[in-house]
């Protein structure tokens, strides 16, 4: 090596070391879902929890499936997620020790301007969803088991259609994040579910607006649990329940409160309703 | 990153949060090509050199692998390092070193077979000359890696250029979380899920201006080599 080029490579070197020599101690990993993070509620209630702890919390955004599958795994310390009933299996199988509700916001039926289903302004989401499948209009569907996946799947349930048969015809299933969905329906000129807080950050709205909104069965629950320390031994338990205790905190809950897109609140807390 | 910004006035105003992830970007890329090209280059002149029975398949594999998906090295990688993985224990799962060995795995047969063809067409061309000052197949090897370097470079650039575009391995192994593991390509997926498509667009086009640069770089001190050793 010419003395110019090892100069170059000990820079170089210099350069790389503190980025990768991270300190892991006093961080824990949260594994949460799209939804909280697309939305900038992380970024806006992290630096706050930080500030009062010291504890750094590494997010790591995928569906509510996928990370709950990751807290499975040991690959998490905390998971915050939104579908009660998969959470509640997740505990049952002992990999989390207690479900704490945390907020909640709504779905809402998301769908071009010009309204093909002739929907918009309707309260009723299941007849929303029986009129997409008559007129045959199309659906673009997270597919991806995500929470809004599951919350979905549960509405064409109720509304008695198998979407599965309709796959590749108007029912369209990108197995992708909330964000790449409404990209996909703005593409595409079709109708999606997506949770209100996702929508309202979304920067690319283009000619969709809100189609149905109100219904009960739109809403949109949020929990925390701390992954169980028995079954992965080097999970940060201490420092995951400080970030639990501080969520379901008068201080926690306010923070979440306070976060607003544009005037509009995004997550409602709801850690005191011990049904939630 | 903020809000409501394009990417020239977050570059433009030094935003700390930008600064962060092209830095990560080019420690991770830069890590990973050093290290397949400690590898690589050694393996490649060595296939070059040597004759052995099953080396066209060896060469073949070696071939392929450039083609490997990216996301398919995220995935081994990640079952790997999961704390339910063999190298659990490690803890190295959503860390940027975990970045660094994916990347590494990406570059390394492109530099091993780029590398192996450059070296042997030296070969054939110095056969004679090499043979005739009786050395063995180590003294081989650096005589025609030093006479390569320049050419060589090329091949470094090559794994350069892949290691600093892919998205698919470094998501899944790193994770993208905010401030640690988030590099341009994974903040180009988010920013476009984010519906936010012109910071994604500005994004892209900076990680491209940094791979221009790093190759005028590149080839500046190429030039400015072959000069020097005439």
């Amino acid at each position: 090596m010419t003395s110019i080029t090892r100069r170059l490579f000990v820079a170089v070197l210099a350069l790389l070391m503190p980025g990768l020599a991270d300190a892991q101690d006093n961080t824990i990993v949260v594994a949460s879902t799209t939804s909280t993070e697309d939305s900038g509620l992380f970024r806006h209630i992290l630096p706050l929890f930080r500030a009062k702890t010291g504890i750094e919390v590494k997010v790591v955004a995928q569906g509510t499936g996928q990370a709950l599958d990751t807290a499975r795994r040991g690959d998490a310390d905390v998971v915050f997620v939104h579908a009660k009933s998969a959470e509640e299996a997740f505990l049952a199988q002992g990999f989390g020790v207690k479900r704490y509700p945390v907020m909640y916001n709504d779905f809402v039926l998301v769908g071009p301007k010009k309204d093909p289903a002739g929907v918009a302004g309707t309260k009723d989401i299941v007849a929303a969803l029986k009129a997409l499948h008559d007129k045959q209009i199309s659906f673009v569907s997270r597919g991806d088991r995500s929470g809004t996946h599951l919350a979905e799947l549960a509405l064409w349930k109720a509304a008695g259609i198998d979407p599965a048969a309709n796959t590749g015809a108007w029912y369209k299933s990108i197995g992708q994040g909330m964000g790449a969905a409404l990209n996909t329906a703005v593409a595409l000129d079709a109708y999606v579910l997506s949770d209100r807080g996702t929508w309202l950050a979304f920067g690319n709205k283009s000619d969709l607006d809100i189609a149905v909104q109100g219904d009960k069965r739109l809403f949109n629950q949020y929990g925390v649990m701390l992954v169980n320390p028995q079954k992965h031994p080097h999970v940060k338990a201490a420092a995951g329940q400080q970030f639990i205790d501080w969520l379901v905190s008068p201080e926690g809950q306010r923070a979440i409160a306070d976060y607003r897109i544009n005037g509009s609140q995004l997550f409602y807390p709801n850690a005191q309703d011990p049904s939630a | 990153m903020a809000e409501n910004a394009s990417a020239l006035q977050l570059l433009l105003t030094g935003d700390p949060a930008l600064l962060a992830i092209v830095r990560l970007s080019l420690a991770v890329s830069l890590s990973a090509v050093a290290c397949a090209a400690l590898l690589g280059i050694p393996l490649g002149a060595l296939l070059a050199l040597t004759r052995f029975p099953g080396r066209g398949a060896v060469i073949v594999t070696v071939n392929a692998m450039m083609g490997l998906p990216p996301v398919m090295v995220g995935l081994a990688l990640y079952l790997a390092l999961s704390r339910s993985g063999p190298l659990g224990s490690w803890g190295l799962l959503f860390t940027p070193l975990a970045m660094v060995a994916a990347q590494t795995v990406l570059v390394l047969p492109i530099i091993a077979a780029l590398t192996r063809q450059t070296i042997e067409d030296l070969w054939l061309e110095y056969r004679d000359e090499l043979a005739a000052m009786n050395v063995g197949v180590m003294g081989r090897i650096g005589t025609l890696v030093w006479d390569a370097r320049f050419s060589l470079v090329t091949a470094v650039l090559a794994g350069f250029g892949r290691a600093a575009a892919e998205v698919g391995a470094v998501i899944i192994v790193g994770g993208n979380i905010d401030g640690f593991t988030r590099v341009m390509t994974t903040a180009i997926a988010l920013e476009t899920s984010k519906g936010s498509l012109p910071l994604a667009v500005g994004l892209g086009v900076i990680l491209l201006a940094i791979i221009i640069i790093i190759n005028t770089v590149a080839w500046t001190v190429r030039r400015a080599g072959e000069r020097m050793s005439g």
